[in-house]
Parts: structure tokens; C-alpha cells; sequence
């Protein structure tokens, strides 16, 4: 239960470290943020990194910002700081709702939001959120910048669009529009523990309709993703019992669940049913 | 091996100087390298929170992080919670509720609670129970524990100067 042997870079700006990670990558170097995630992986031995580029002492990386349209959450911005909306916006209310679903809290204090999503394991809350909301992913390397959309970042269990030189800057999630209605759910078997399912619901409500629906699942695949057929039952429809257990059921039925020695496909299928039926209950 | 680095960590008041390798975790700095072995270690992966010790007044999971990381901060483990023979609230209603029994996972619980308290002196008893979550206790059946921190945070309240 020791990490093996690694050298640590401490580089003090952005450039710095992008620099470093191009140099080490190929001999297995890897981005050290909150750690929650790697070290774990580390102390089982699973993952040996030669060398850990270590971008704490990065400042500019704890940045948060928004323009107006977009919210900017930098590679240093730590779970903890969405445990209250982060902007006066339909989306500082989502983001502060899923955080709490997030682990324990003192691995909130620690752990970062763009961390989560490089990592990328498939029941993942934040990249839930980043693959329903259509989030932007900005990635730098030697080579310079490049943005990512969501739905081409995840590429499987634990797998990125990321280059291994790549470092994970900044994570861009729209702004939501003020009728914007949302709900979250998350099914696992103990507190804080790893979903075994999960579903993000977001619309806007105009004229009593659900416009504008995406409908996310989480930790049913290898990677979190909307489900086109269940945003199409819901689309133009007054919210509703009748049209939420018809999409639940459309999610269910579009989903190519995950099989483990625990969980079958069947069952988490069924537990698809049942946290999409309750996010679009609590977005009500 | 990889080349040692030299640190120093401030653990409740006191200097430590020491030389550790990058992977050395801080739960395993404060223990071995420091001596201060109040700080217990039990999964060694995050699950468990036994390890748990305040860093710049954060509760963290001494195992995630590596002493290296804490080099210059503060730290705060279970051994400076007493003030010379008086009990911190908190020791003293994991006392009078019962909220151990083996002891094992007890310095963990504390500094997780001192801190969460000393952070958010006002949380609601449901967001109490959702940090309490965090750690593992396999003798007490949590509600003892849930007990005691709740009336110690009660008693901290009580406590604080007036504003």
C-alpha cells in the first residue's frame, strides 16, 4: 500500500508545467492536482508514474470566472468550492446540488473538478454534468492550446481525448438560461460511494414546455453521455408523470449498460429507469 | 529509492525537520518520520478516514497526500487537541456519549469533526451527518459518534465569544 518510487516537479506556472509534462510524458510522467483519484491508484501499485508533475503551487490554475455566458473553472478549482452556487445562475444551483453527491467531504476539500474529468471514470458526477451540458474543454501542451467538446473527450472507462502531454487547463460549462429547471440523482449503495447510476435532467420550461431538454446518464457506460431518445420524448411535452417514465423507460432501453461482478446489465438498466424517472420528478 | 527531500512540517506548534522521499505519504511522515503516531492508518487508500489530520485547517485524508505537499503548512493531529490534562469538547462528548470503543478510528473522527466545526461552526445537523459519513467506524454503529459531535458542536456554539 506504497506508491512506488516517483521524482515530483513543482512548476509555479502553467507554461512551466506544460513544459515539464512534455519532457517526462513518455517516461510516464502524470498531472498530480488533488490526488483523491491518483494516489489511490498509486498505493495499489495500478498506476507507477516515473514522474508526477505536480500543479498545486499553480495559482493561476484556481481561477473561476465568468463571462456573462460561460462559466471558467480552472484545474486547482477543488469540489468544495460548488458546495454553494458559485454564480447567480440556474447552473450555480445544478453544480452546488450534484457536489454534494460527490464523495466525503474532506476529499471535496482536495479533489478538483477538472481532475475529475481527466480521470474520467464512467460514474464520475462531473463528467455527468460535462457531458450533459455540452461543457468545453480546453487542453495545453508544448504545442499550445485546444478545445475539446465533451462528447469527443470521453472515449471510454477511465480514457480521454487527452494526449499524454496534455494538461487539462480549463473546463468551459454554459451558462443556463433563468427558466432553466434541473434535476439530479444518483443511485449507489452506501454515502458518498461510486454511482452505480446516475442521471442529469436539464430544460427550460417555457409556456409550460420542455424546451431545449438534455437528459444525461452516468456510470451505466463506459462513458457518461445525453440520450438522444429520451430528450426527444420529453421535448415540447408538459412535465409530467406520464412523459417522465416514458423517457425513463427510452434510457433504459438506448443504454448499452456495464456488467461487473456485482451488478448486472439488466439491473443497472433497471437502475437507469429509475434515477432518470427521479431526476426529471426532482426537476419538477 | 528516489532522492530525499528536505521539509519541514509544523505539526500543532512544533517544528519538524525532516527528509523524505516524494512518495512518502504525510500520514506515514507524521508517523514514522515525526513520531507522532496518534494519527492512525487504515485503508491507506482514502475509504477509511482514520488518517485524518487538519492541513491549514482543512481536513484531509493524511494517505492522499504526500508529505512533501504539507512542507511549511500547518498541521494539526489529535495529540494537540487536549490542552495540557483539559479535554477538547469534542474528546470530552465522544467520552460522555460513548462515541468509541476499540478507539481505532477515533483521532480520525475528532479531527474530522474539529474541523468541519472550527470551518462551519452553523451546520445543520443533516449536512453533520453527511460529513460524519466521510469516516468508517466498525465497533459504535455511528450513533453514538453522531451523538457526541453533535452535543460538542452544541457546546462550541455555546462557547464562542460574543461578536
Amino acid at each position: 500500500m506504497k506508491p512506488a518510487p516517483f521524482i515530483r516537479h513543482v512548476p509555479k506556472t502553467l507554461d512551466e508545467a506544460v513544459r515539464i509534462l512534455g519532457a517526462v510524458a513518455a517516461e510516464e510522467g502524470r498531472v498530480l492536482a488533488g490526488g483523491q483519484s491518483l494516489v489511490p491508484i498509486m498505493a495499489f501499485r495500478l498506476a507507477k508514474p516515473a514522474h508526477l508533475v505536480d500543479i498545486n503551487e499553480i495559482a493561476e490554475l484556481g481561477r473561476m470566472s465568468n463571462d456573462g455566458k460561460m462559466l471558467r473553472i480552472g484545474a486547482l478549482v477543488r469540489h468544495a468550492a460548488f458546495h454553494k452556487p458559485v454564480v447567480d445562475n440556474p447552473l450555480g444551483h445544478l453544480l452546488a446540488a450534484v457536489a454534494r453527491a460527490i464523495a466525503h467531504y474532506p476529499i471535496r476539500l482536495r479533489g478538483t473538478f477538472c481532475g475529475s474529468l481527466a480521470h474520467a471514470d464512467p460514474s464520475a458526477e462531473w463528467c455527468l454534468v460535462a457531458a450533459t451540458l455540452d461543457a468545453t474543454l480546453v487542453a495545453h501542451s508544448t504545442r499550445g492550446a485546444r478545445t475539446i467538446a465533451a462528447r469527443d473527450f470521453f472515449q471510454g472507462i477511465m480514457t480521454t481525448a487527452l494526449a499524454e502531454d496534455e494538461l487539462l487547463a480549463e473546463v468551459r460549462l454554459p451558462l443556463l438560461a433563468p427558466d432553466t429547471r434541473f434535476g439530479f440523482n444518483k443511485f449507489s449503495r452506501r454515502a458518498g460511494d461510486f454511482a452505480m447510476s446516475a442521471a442529469l435532467a436539464v430544460y427550460r420550461l417555457q409556456d409550460g414546455k420542455m424546451t431545449d431538454v438534455h437528459l444525461g446518464v452516468g456510470g451505466a457506460e463506459p462513458s457518461p453521455r445525453r440520450i438522444p431518445e429520451a430528450e426527444a420524448v420529453l421535448a415540447g411535452q408538459a412535465p409530467g408523470d406520464t412523459v417522465f417514465r416514458a423517457a425513463a423507460e427510452a434510457a433504459a432501453q438506448a443504454v448499452e449498460a456495464m456488467e461487473d461482478h456485482q451488478t448486472s446489465a439488466d439491473y443497472r438498466r433497471d437502475l437507469v429507469r429509475a434515477v432518470v424517472r427521479r431526476a426529471l420528478e426532482q426537476s419538477a | 529509492m528516489s532522492e530525499k527531500t528536505a521539509i519541514t512540517l509544523h505539526i500543532n506548534g512544533r517544528d519538524y525537520a525532516i527528509a523524505v522521499e516524494p512518495r512518502r505519504t504525510l500520514a506515514d511522515a507524521i508517523r514514522e518520520d515525526c513520531g507522532q503516531t496518534g494519527t492512525h492508518l487504515g485503508c491507506e487508500h482514502g475509504a477509511c478516514g482514520a488518517c485524518t489530520v487538519l492541513v491549514d485547517g482543512e481536513p484531509v485524508r493524511a494517505c492522499l497526500m504526500f508529505a512533501v505537499q504539507a512542507d511549511g503548512k500547518s498541521i494539526r493531529t489529535v495529540e494537540g487537541l487536549a490542552d495540557g490534562d483539559t479535554l477538547h469538547p469534542l474528546q470530552q462528548a465522544f467520552m460522555e456519549h460513548h462515541g468509541l470503543q476499540c478507539g481505532f478510528c477515533t483521532p480520525g473522527f475528532l479531527m474530522l469533526a474539529v474541523g468541519v466545526l472550527e470551518r462551519e461552526p452553523d451546520i445543520s445537523d443533516d449536512d453533520l451527518l453527511d460529513v460524519l459519513s466521510s469516516n468508517l467506524c466498525r465497533c459504535t454503529g455511528y450513533q453514538n459518534i453522531v451523538k457526541a459531535v453533535r452535543a460538542a458542536a452544541q457546546q462550541m456554539r455555546g462557547n464562542r465569544p460574543a461578536r
